[in-house]
């Protein structure tokens, strides 16, 4: 007679019967955070990296804008340009851009606006330059400098 | 008479909401907006003109980059790391008048950060970076907190809590202005080669 005990058989199924409400629940996660994207972005975008992120508090309140070379090189040429709302711009239409862009706002929050600048690493400081003096122009002063999270702190 | 009771096949809406769902994924741009925030200083139209503000020269610490993306720190060539900046502006801003040859105080110290326009952005990206760690650290300790999150209460000043404690990092004078302010200086970037 043997000394062990027959093994119990446990019931393995995984119940399936929830697996519907668990895909619905991912489903609207995924609607509610989803933004298409709106703009193509034809300049490269390779963002830099730091440490000392921080980041915006509200994204109404914020305009993009993006430099670097353009990924068409035989079409646009090999010298960075500046893109906003999928059109390449000259430096001197930035103020333009900027009152189009807080007209868009309230009115007590367009000093609050924020300019966020996505530049290619190896865009050249001289034309970052350029579109600085514009925004100081145009009285748009916030700006977030986009970067990436570096990994290690050194 | 029998109603016909109307059904509608349930069996494949988990195939239905799994591809509404990889539609999803594959589409989400998850916002990543980070990054380093500055105030631009007012159109050089509206300076006063011509109006020489002197600075001595030991409240100056002069960062300068040249298109090559080599460094220069007070005037010398500059090969450490970013770490190393962010320790030395960190003790030029602290000095308070010890090392005559650094700071008189916190409120007077500048950091000078002149690039060329030849200065690639993430040479930039990265000097700047260490000029801000310099002056969060030494905000963070004040606080008594990470630098992490002093970021984060920086950024939600609308909270009493991170108020208080953005004031005690910062300092607060009775004019309601800082005791160490981030008095960082961009200068508009020289012409190529330089």
């Amino acid at each position: 007679m043997s000394k062990f005990k027959k093994k119990v058989v446990v019931k393995q199924d995984i119940p399936t019967s929830s697996m519907p409400d668990v895909v619905f629940m991912l489903l609207f996660f995924f609607m509610v955070t989803t933004q298409l994207r709106e703009t193509n972005i034809n300049v490269k975008q390779i963002l830099p990296e730091a440490t000392q992120l921080k980041k915006l508090a509200r994204k109404s309140l914020v305009a993009y804008l993006y430099i670097g070379e353009p990924k068409k090189i035989e079409e646009w040429g090999k010298e960075a340009k500046i893109q906003v709302n999928d059109v390449f711009i000259a430096p001197k239409d930035i103020i333009q851009w900027v009152n189009q862009e807080k007209s868009k706002l309230n009115e007590f929050e367009r000093d609050l606006m924020t300019v966020s600048m996505k530049v290619d690493v190896e865009t050249k400081r001289g034309i970052i330059a350029d579109v600085e003096t514009e925004l100081r122009r145009a009285n748009a002063r916030l700006v977030l400098y986009s970067t990436r999270q570096k990994a290690e702190d050194n | 008479m029998p109603r016909s009771t109307p059904d509608i096949p349930n069996a494949s809406m988990a195939d239905i909401a799994f591809l509404l769902l990889t539609f999803f994924l594959v589409t989400t741009t998850v916002a990543n907006d980070k990054g380093l925030s500055i105030i631009l200083p007012p159109p050089p139209e509206a300076l006063p003109p011509d109006v020489d503000v002197k600075i001595q020269e030991r409240n100056l610490f002069k960062i300068q980059v040249n298109s090559f993306d080599n460094i220069l720190v007070e005037g010398n060539p500059y090969t450490g790391s970013m770490r190393e900046l962010s320790d030395q502006i960190k003790e030029f801003v602290l000095n308070n008048g010890q090392n005559p040859e650094s700071s008189d105080n916190p409120e007077k110290a500048i950091v000078s950060y002149k690039t060329d326009r030849g200065t690639t952005h993430k040479r930039f990206v990265e000097v700047l970076d260490a000029v801000q760690r310099a002056y969060y650290e030494i905000y963070a300790e004040r606080a008594g907190v990470t630098t992490k999150k002093w970021l984060e209460i920086s950024g939600d000043l609308a909270d009493p809590d991170n108020r208080k404690l953005y004031d005690l990092g910062r300092g607060r004078t009775a004019e309601g202005k800082p005791e160490i302010p981030m008095n960082v200086s961009i200068a508009e970037p020289s012409k190529v080669g330089g």
